[in-house]
């Protein structure tokens, strides 16, 4: 432009599109993870990553492979398994049937968004001697510590989700003379269903963090006392091991997710 | 059926948007209003629908609705409205599940209507795989599965490029020439109102009022491109537009 006598070459237009689409990338989560207990193994196989610093890996896979022998795994794992389901599932479902009253009616969200917002930032952890003097040593105390931690963050999300409902659909429901259930189970309920989700991702999170403090106040088997037994001998393998049943937990719940989303979402592909 | 407006005045806050609007909306013909942005056009629909209630003045159910007929008045959106999570025949079946109309009865209807408005081959589709013409046939296709006894459309074709757009027209104009409905037609486009009105109310600007009726008497079949009386109509009712349009622009400069 600048000097009109000179020929100017032609420039290919830059691509600058793509991007901001996430696609299905499933062995690179993989790789992450062998990457870095590759390298940990390494590292603790030559030394410079000293053995009181991180077991080894293949130390703790030892364990792990003790724990199965023994049967100590199931012992642990089934009451862990029991109370998270129990108490995630009692907090979800409260969580979501309040968090849509809260969408749907002014008056609840009058009177429960600012209780919500007074029990959101409480350490439930805190509440742990609270829950013991009302539901007992047992397990209710330990379901319902879960269910509580479930709750707070399942309702905010529920009723955000059913405020970002597109309110054209609602009226154009009504103006076909739906009934206000109908509404409700075929337009808000389908169109609230991504943040439901995506809502349940942090509560599940929050529930096993929840159920492995409920276990370490006061639990005779489950992974929260397998991991505070070890934790007080200096046991590095077998706390390692406890945080690997977490953390396989965790990665579990997600893809569970991740797959239920993809069945009732396939809609917003 | 017939809808009759009957002195209807209505206002948002301290904003008066309609004022004193009378008319009639008979069985088996298109009304369509015409007005510039934000004379309350969209409002006035609302009001005509139940979806808002007038602070003043009433709307009037003239007769019993035909026999069958699931939802007197219905809409068609602008945007559309259809649910992306249910295929085309999802959205239909929608507004037949609530009258109890399920299974072999429902299919019946909805291929009837899917056929009506040639997207048979796309009852499985989802929204999202549709192009804008074809969605605005689903809603159309939706509106006519409850037989409504009048069609409520705001601006159904606004969204739509124009070659669609006469597309759909000529569709409109074969739906109605088949089986006559009754219908009030919102549209910012004169050339619409004139294809598919034979009645057009003009509104003025804010607060709209009624400023004139035209009625156009020639068959809507007969209503071609580069008709001389028709242009002379469009050419009449653009001038009444102009007018309002120069008008509330010379308002805001006296602010
Ligand atoms: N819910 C509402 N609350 C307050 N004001 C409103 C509401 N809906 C519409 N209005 C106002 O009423 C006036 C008329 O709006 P309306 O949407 O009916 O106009 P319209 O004729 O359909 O305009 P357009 O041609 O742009 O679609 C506008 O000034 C708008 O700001
Ligand atoms: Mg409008």
């Amino acid at each position: 432009m600048s000097d009109a006598t000179a020929p100017t070459q032609p420039i290919e237009v830059r691509f600058r599109g793509g991007g901001f689409a996430p696609k299905a990338r499933r062995w690179v989560g993989l790789f992450v993870f062998v990457f870095l207990i590759g390298i940990t193994e390494i590292g603790t196989r030559q030394g410079w990553i000293s053995s009181l610093t991180l077991p080894k890996p293949s130390d703790v896979l030892a364990t792990f492979g003790e724990l199965w022998e023994s049967g100590l795994l199931f012992k642990h794992l089934i009451p862990s398994l029991s109370r998270l389901a129990v108490g995630a599932a009692i907090g979800a479902s409260i969580g979501i049937a309040v968090g849509i009253m809260i969408g749907l009616f002014s008056y609840v969200r009058a009177g429960m968004v600012p209780l919500v917002a007074a029990i959101f930032p409480i350490p439930k952890i805190a509440l742990l001697p609270l829950f013991v003097i009302w539901f007992g040593i047992d397990e209710a105390s330990k379901y319902a510590l879960i269910a509580f931690g479930t709750f707070t963050p399942t309702v905010v999300a529920t009723y955000g989700a059913v405020d970002n409902v597109d309110r054209s659909l609602i009226r154009m429901g009504q103006s076909f003379g739906l009934s206000w259930l109908s509404i409700v189970r075929k337009i808000v309920l389908p169109g609230a269903m991504p943040g439901i989700l995506s809502g349940l991702r942090i509560s599940l999170a929050i529930a096993i963090i929840l159920l492995v403090a409920a276990e370490m106040l006061g639990a005779e088997y489950g992974i929260g006392a397998y991991i505070l037994e070890a934790g007080s001998l200096y046991d590095l393998e077998r706390l390692f091991a406890g945080v690997v049943i977490l953390s396989l937990l965790g990665v579990i719940l997600s893809t569970v997710i991740g797959f239920i989303e993809r069945r009732l979402l396939g809609w917003r592909a | 059926m017939d809808i009759r407006l009957d002195a209807i005045s209505h206002s948002y806050g301290d904003t008066e948007v309609l004022r004193d609007i009378s008319l009639d909306i008979p069985n088996g013909k298109i009304v369509c209003f015409v007005g510039p942005s934000g004379c309350g056009k969209s409002t006035l629909l609302r009001l005509i629908g139940g979806l808002e209630r007038a602070t003043k003045g009433r709307v009037l159910q003239l007769g019993t609705p035909p026999e069958g007929c699931l939802n007197p008045l219905t809409y068609v959106f602008q945007d559309f409205a259809l649910l992306p999570w249910r295929s085309v025949h999802g959205n239909i079946s929608l507004v037949l599940e609530d009258h109890g109309i399920k299974g072999a009865q429902a299919d019946t209807i909805i291929a009837d209507v899917l056929a009506r408005t040639k997207l048979s081959d796309f009852s499985k589709a989802l929204p999202r795989q549709l192009s804008g013409g074809m969605k605005q046939r689903v809603a159309i296709a939706r509106a006519l599965a409850v037989k409504p006894a009048v069609m409520l459309m705001d601006e159904p074709l606004s969204a739509l490029d124009s070659q669609t757009r006469e597309l759909l027209m000529d569709d409109l104009v074969a739906l109605w020439t088949r089986q006559s409905f009754t219908a009030a037609y919102v549209t910012h486009n004169l050339a619409e109102a004139v294809r598919l009105g034979h009645r057009i109310v003009v509104l003025s600007r804010r607060p709209g009022e009624v400023r004139e009726i035209v009625e156009i008497d020639m068959p809507l079949a007969d209503r071609s491109h580069g008709n001389t009386k028709l242009e002379q109509t469009q050419k009449h009712l653009w001038d009444m537009m102009r007018d309002e349009a120069r008008a509330a622009d010379e308002e805001l400069l006296d602010v």
